[in-house]
């Protein structure tokens, strides 16, 4: 029976008197994709902030692994186990690849602090990066600037980034924006690949590429959920046809 | 060897003979300077490597300077410089630590003032109480004595000594700031600079990774501060003044952030332009004052990368 | 402590508060909406102190001084925009401290140079020469009085202009979302130039109508300046109100701490700094809470 690792409960938050996000109860599973869509302004990119502890929630509730969290913090998140991407790239731009993801891995290397010992040496953080761009396919542009990488290496570097933490739960926030076919089609076989150790839940426009790999989705609408379950049944749900989807899938 | 590095040889290896070379005058003002160089690489470490903005600096270097004053209770009495350093560079970092962790709270902007205000609540310390002289300051008559049981190695009073004593500061902590920055700890420190917001998502713990270079930048800043009363012998409030660390900002701005070296070559290049301008006039600040305007406006980069400037002008111009 | 003293330090509180209230607004004003910090912003009010005793000496009245002075201010403000602090906007912020700092350092020569460095007296109008008696043996200046009602009617009109008038509203749009308020086709080079000529007019209004109480001389820039980046903390970047409030508090605790704690009077104010970031560190009132 796959557990909810991350699950939230009539989250909520406000800006003054705009709800961004409204009362929204949703759950990642190990073992499961779970997508997320809705029009733009839905509150997508919020309730992912809120899962992620970069944003405090107005009321509501988060809960790992079946404990509640308090409010929770950037690094705390990230420490439990719950990795991110951003919507818009956001990696360190002057390092190369290998050294964005270097230090990504060294998040979680013990004895941080061990100031004598050569960053560029260690060898678990150096195998971890490795791991992490040979899985997204970057393996051989790992001495790349950053800055250099074309969008969607850029967005795939994003991904490889969150997997060199070696997290439970990956939050991915419209990962294929700017992809092509190629690129989007690798991805979304390396987000098949890794469910199975791992609960993912993934904010996406492209419809195609969620109704392909998606195992529960979720519709968002001006904050709250609209609709939720297995993609057949929200494919038919009048309300989502109505409000989204209309008749193009 | 690269060209860099046979630079920085040379450059030890001048250093190193000026006492055999120069007169007093020279042995006194490279002393100074290198004092300078390593108060600037302390700043470096939280400008130029981390971000970190700070105007209030000048804080732990002239705290140093006090804890020797301070913990000598006859002013004609020698203390041990084995105990009295350790002493002010811990009094250095734990007012470092306390200011950090208030300071650290606030980003961008409101940091830069936080600093600067902390800084000066230090100084109005000094100067307002009647700690240590108030605002005349207090003499340090007998420099710190290098015995150890009857042996002793160099006297501070001996300008050779001091000097070569100072030399072995600097390139001591070149080093050590060096591999600091080749650790994890380090690159972390780097990232934070690049994209704060991506290393907390990454897992770490920024705060405390600013606090901790805080700490460590004004332990090393108070290294310098002791040493600068030591060779002033005399301690007053303007050390801890913010004019005092808005110069020390000036030197990284000057030669170049973020490498060490940088901040060397910036502390060479202010010492010798303010002699160079209190030479000139009386009102030789106001020289100063334009002389920042255009060194920030024209060399965004620094010194060290003015090379890099010169040829990027010069392919424009080529260009043309 | 008697009623008199009592009420002359609370009088005292108020007009040193309002004082700092006209210097941090514009300074305020500048961080938020500008995003630049202006280290040379106390040199505003010491150049419109000194600028009162020039022209009061040249016109022989302190109002004629202010009334030559106020649009001399606007006009300086506007053209060290232009000529000077447009160039900051892209840079970062340790460029524009080293920067600004060498304005200080060029303003406080310039002075030297041309007024010397003494410190200087500006005569009270004969109007407003006289003391009000408090009780038998105290009695209070009037031009103290006039100083805090005239800190107070321009602090009015600064309300007036940011809550009812269409420069104020962009000022405000500009102060929570500079980007939105540019899209929205507002011209915002033009803003930036009024808010800072602005800021400097309100600074240099500060300075000339305090002059003949706390005279002039040289390190009074240097002193105002970290007193209200304190004050700009304390009650939130961008904020007037929060301005207000934070440099009333400092008013008062500045002027009833060197009654009681004259040794540490200077520290205390860092002191609540320090409470209030431990409490809230993005200042008492939000940005662009105005």
């Amino acid at each position: 029976m796959p557990e909810a690792i991350l699950a939230a409960r009539e989250l909520t938050r406000r800006f003054g008197g705009l709800f961004a996000v409204d009362r929204v109860s949703i759950e990642v599973e190990s073992g499961q994709i779970h997508a997320l869509i809705g029009p733009n302004g839905a509150g997508k990119s919020t309730l992912i902030n809120l899962l992620a502890g970069e944003l405090a929630s107005s009321a509501g509730s988060i809960s790992f692994r079946g404990s509640p969290l308090p409010p929770a913090s950037p690094e705390r998140m990230a420490r439990l186990g719950v990795g991110r991407t951003f919507q818009r790239s956001n990696v360190f731009l002057e390092l190369s690849a290998f050294e964005n993801c270097r230090l990504a891995a060294q998040a979680r290397t013990p004895r941080a602090w061990a100031v004598h010992e050569r960053a560029a040496l260690c060898r678990a953080s150096n195998d971890g990066a490795a791991k992490a761009l040979t899985l997204v396919g970057l393996g051989s542009r790992g001495s790349v600037l950053a800055r250099a990488l074309s969008h969607g290496e850029r967005r795939a570097l994003e991904i490889a980034m969150c997997l060199a933490t070696q997290p439970c739960v990956l939050l991915l926030d419209e990962p294929l924006a700017g992809m092509d076919a190629a690129e989007s089609g690798r991805m979304l076989e390396l987000l098949r690949q890794l469910k199975h150790d791992r609960g993912i839940l993934l904010v996406e426009h492209d419809m195609d590429a969620v109704f392909a790999v998606a195992d529960v989705i979720t519709v968002m609408v001006n904050g709250a959920v609209l609709a939720s379950g297995p993609p057949g049944a929200v494919r038919s749900d009048k309300l989502v046809r109505d409000a989204y989807l209309g008749d193009a899938v | 060897m690269s060209r860099g590095r046979i630079a920085l040889l040379l450059a030890l290896v001048a250093l190193a003979l000026v006492p055999v070379l120069a007169g007093k005058f020279y042995v006194d003002l490279f002393a100074k300077i290198m004092i300078m160089a390593v108060f600037a690489m302390s700043l470096d470490l939280l400008v130029g490597v981390t971000g970190l903005v700070s105007l209030g600096h000048a804080a732990f270097f002239g705290v140093a300077g006090y804890a020797i004053v301070l913990s000598a209770g006859d002013p004609y009495a020698a203390v041990s410089l084995w105990t009295s350093l350790p002493l002010a560079v811990a009094a250095s970092a734990l007012l470092a630590l306390a200011i950090g962790a208030l300071a650290l709270r606030t980003r961008g902007v409101y940091f830069i003032m936080v600093t600067l205000a902390f800084s000066q609540m230090v100084y109005f310390v000094f100067h307002d109480t009647k700690i240590a002289g108030g605002s005349d300051g207090t003499y340090i008559y007998v420099k710190p004595v290098a015995r150890i049981g009857t042996w002793a190695p160099f006297s501070l009073e001996d300008g050779k000594h001091f000097y070569y004593v100072v030399l072995a500061l600097l390139i001591l902590t070149f080093v050590l700031l060096r591999a600091l920055l080749a650790s994890r700890f380090g690159h972390a420190l780097r990232g934070i600079r690049s994209n704060e917001q991506r290393m907390r998502a990454l897992g770490f713990n920024t705060y405390a990774y600013k606090l901790a270079a805080f700490a460590i930048a004004g332990a090393v800043a108070g290294l310098a501060g002791y040493f600068a009363a030591i060779q002033f012998g005399f301690v007053n409030p303007e050390m801890l003044a913010w004019h005092q660390s808005a110069n020390v900002l000036l030197m990284l701005i000057l030669g170049g952030l973020g490498n060490l070296v940088g901040a060397i070559t910036g502390a060479f290049a202010f010492v010798l332009l303010q002699d160079g301008f209190e030479s000139l006039t009386k009102h030789w600040l106001v020289l100063m004052g334009a002389f920042v305007i255009a060194a920030v406006m024209l060399l965004p980069g620094g010194l060290t990368r003015a090379g890099d400037a010169w040829r990027a002008w010069r392919e424009r111009a080529g260009d043309a | 402590m008697d009623v008199q003293t009592f009420l002359i330090q609370v009088l005292n509180s108020v007009q040193y508060g309002l004082l700092l209230f006209l210097v941090a607004s514009g300074l305020t004003l500048i961080f938020g909406i500008m995003g630049v910090i202006n280290l040379a912003h106390g040199s505003f009010y010491m150049l419109g102190a000194y600028a009162a005793f020039v022209l009061s000496g040249l016109t022989g009245s302190l109002f004629g001084a202010i009334a030559l002075g106020v649009p001399l201010a606007v006009a300086f403000g506007y053209l060290l925009e232009w000529a000077f602090f447009s160039f900051l906007y892209r840079r970062d912020h340790l460029q524009q401290v080293l920067l600004t700092y060498g304005l200080i350092l060029v303003f406080e020569q310039l002075r030297s140079i041309a007024v010397g460095d003494d410190v200087h007296g500006v005569p009270v109008p004969a109007a407003l020469s006289a003391s009000i008696p408090l009780g038998t043996t105290m009695s209070y200046p009037v031009y103290n009085l006039f100083v805090s009602c005239a800190c107070l009617a321009v602090a009015a009109l600064l309300f007036v202009l940011l809550r009812r008038t269409r420069l104020g509203m962009r000022i405000r749009a500009g102060a929570s979302n500079r980007e939105m308020t540019r899209s929205l086709g507002i011209d915002i080079e033009l803003l930036f130039r009024v808010v800072f000529a602005l800021g400097v007019a309100l600074a240099a209004f500060a300075g000339m109508v305090n002059a003949p109480a706390s005279s002039v001389y040289p390190g009074m820039g240097n002193q105002v300046l970290i007193v209200c980046f304190v004050v700009v903390v304390i009650g939130g970047i961008g904020s007037v109100t929060g301005a207000l409030v934070a440099a009333l508090l400092i008013g008062f605790i500045d002027t009833f701490g060197k009654v009681f704690l004259p040794d540490y009077s200077g520290i205390l104010l860092y002191l609540l700094m320090a409470v209030v970031l431990v409490w809230r560190p993005e200042g008492l009132f939000r940005e662009g809470a105005v």
